[in-house]
């Protein structure tokens, strides 16, 4: 047995856009131990509840996160709407489900950006975040924001997609798929890539479960669970099979997420083709009293609300658990046993977003 | 509805033999969470399988409660168990991988389990006012 050496892995580290820190125990090249630590920017934002207004914490739940924001806001309304027994119209739905795979695209773009970057295809990271622009472009067009949409409100949808923009879109996502063909190709046949991240990090269906991953992590080990199974928004009128795969390893989820992409182009335009005519909105009247877990499936997997009201305005508890989270202890099972150099592109194949995690 | 939920009402000390069992039939730990209802906490343990949701629940004096670890079924538990621990002051027993109080960076000891304003905390003094 060689001598053990403790590295500290961040939380400051140039593959890190944000802070989470891993005691690695290494012996030579070998990692033999990952110890996480999180925690270095919890910002509370679940206790705002008792100051905001139930219908203004979407404000505050969008924010959660600066990728998946608006499914954030999606989220919380759609726990309200539950427990306030809302109908919302059924435009609201399609609309709603149209913002959440743009969310998706552009979300999925950035991982495998920041993934070439960590590997060192410099030109693959470029292309990826210049097609990902295109796709923050579709949104601004449609919501008026980039990072923050705030088209999402309880009862329904914020603005409406007219049917020219609509038209628009569905021309603009043509010009993104073929972008994406372009560079999904190198992600799934390069040598070099596949170098990298074939037999990387791998995660036994078994694992995955007992250690309650979620999402591409989860899918990429055999499981083929997506909350949009749960037909919320308006996925219970669309042709949706979760997109699963069986080797487990970092070649796997990047799989999962490069197949992803074109499910999302494939839903929007299903939902382009069935979006119903009509309001957009209903009027919210009363107070939440009651509770509802609410669970959706963002990029990087399922997120929980659990939203409890009791009558008033402010709402007794909001708690987020977001995918990052659940996705924490998987990560320490496939750090254990890798090499050291594998480090960096394994803590960012389960996508890790730090500023939900820090909620 | 969604989907439906079911909430179990467990005791604490059956909490990890209830927890084995769904284990057992393959579910997996979708979260562990804490509410303040006045003097108590709501504790919520919730599975999923096959997006069959399944919670138990049971309740905690605010103050010093202590509960099992279910680390011991679900390794992953670890992340909420500090969680709760840090934020709730929950006292968690048996925790396979225990930060002791130093998961999550706080300004103030449990945080969640204090009023809105931290009686600690001057009230800001009104301009002009000596």
């Amino acid at each position: 047995m060689g001598q053990r050496t403790i590295i500290p892995f961040g939380p400051q580290h140039p593959v890190l856009p944000e802070p989470i820190h891993i005691d690695l125990v290494v012996e030579d090249e070998k990692v033999i131990e990952a110890v996480p630590s999180i925690g270095f920017i919890h910002r509370g934002l679940e206790r705002l509840v008792e100051k905001k207004d139930f219908v203004e914490f979407v404000y505050v739940a969008e924010r959660i996160c600066g990728i998946c924001s608006f499914i954030h806001g999606q989220t919380y309304c759609q726990g309200i709407e539950e427990i306030m027994k809302l109908e919302i119209p059924s435009r609201a739905k399609y609309l709603r489900t149209i913002w959440g795979e743009l969310s998706r695209i552009h979300s999925h773009l950035l991982w495998l950006g920041l993934m070439a970057d960590a590997f060192g295809f410099e030109s693959l990271f470029m292309h990826s975040w210049r097609v990902r622009e295109q796709v923050l472009d579709l949104i601004e067009a449609t919501t008026g924001g980039r990072v923050i949409f705030g088209s999402c409100k309880v009862g329904g949808a914020r603005r409406d997609i007219t049917p020219e923009q609509m038209t628009w879109l569905l021309k603009q996502l043509e010009v993104v798929e073929k972008e994406m063909h372009l560079i999904v190709d190198v992600f799934m046949n390069d040598s070099s890539v596949k170098h990298r991240l074939c037999g990387v990090g791998v995660i036994s269906k078994a694992d995955a479960i007992s250690l309650g991953a979620v999402g591409p992590t989860l899918r990429a080990s055999g499981v083929a669970d997506d909350m949009r199974l749960l037909k919320y928004a308006a996925f219970g009128e669309l042709d949706f099979e979760p997109i699963s795969r069986t080797e487990g390893d970092s070649y796997g989820r990047c799989a999962v997420r490069c197949a992803e992409l074109f499910q999302s182009v494939d839903l929007i335009r299903q939902a382009a083709a069935k979006i119903p005519a009509g309001e957009i909105a209903v009027k919210v009247t009363g107070t939440p009293s009651g509770e509802f877990f609410s669970r959706v499936e963002q990029p990087r997997g399922e997120v929980v609300y659990y939203i409890k009201g009791n009558g008033t305005k402010n709402l007794t508890r909001f708690r987020a658990r977001t995918p990052t989270f659940a996705n924490v202890p998987p990560l320490v099972k496939m750090l254990g046993g890798c090499e050291l150099a594998d480090v960096p592109v394994l803590v960012l194949t389960i996508d890790p977003c730090i500023s939900c995690t820090e909620r | 509805m969604i989907d439906e939920q079911t909430i179990i009402d467990v005791m604490p000390e059956t909490l990890v033999a209830e927890t084995r069992k769904l284990c057992e039939q393959g579910y997996r730990l979708v979260q562990i969470c804490a509410t303040r209802l006045g003097e108590e906490l709501q504790m919520d343990y919730s599975f999923d399988l096959n997006r069959k949701f399944v919670n138990f629940r049971f309740l905690l004096p605010k103050l010093g409660g202590r509960v099992p670890s279910i680390t011991g079924v679900f390794f992953c538990a670890f992340t909420y168990e500090n969680e709760i621990s840090d934020l709730f002051g929950v006292q968690v027993e048996g925790n396979a991988l225990d930060f002791k109080g130093n998961f999550y960076t706080t300004a103030m000891k449990h945080p969640f389990i204090q009023d809105a304003v931290p009686a600690s905390v001057p009230a800001p003094a009104k301009p002009g006012v000596q």
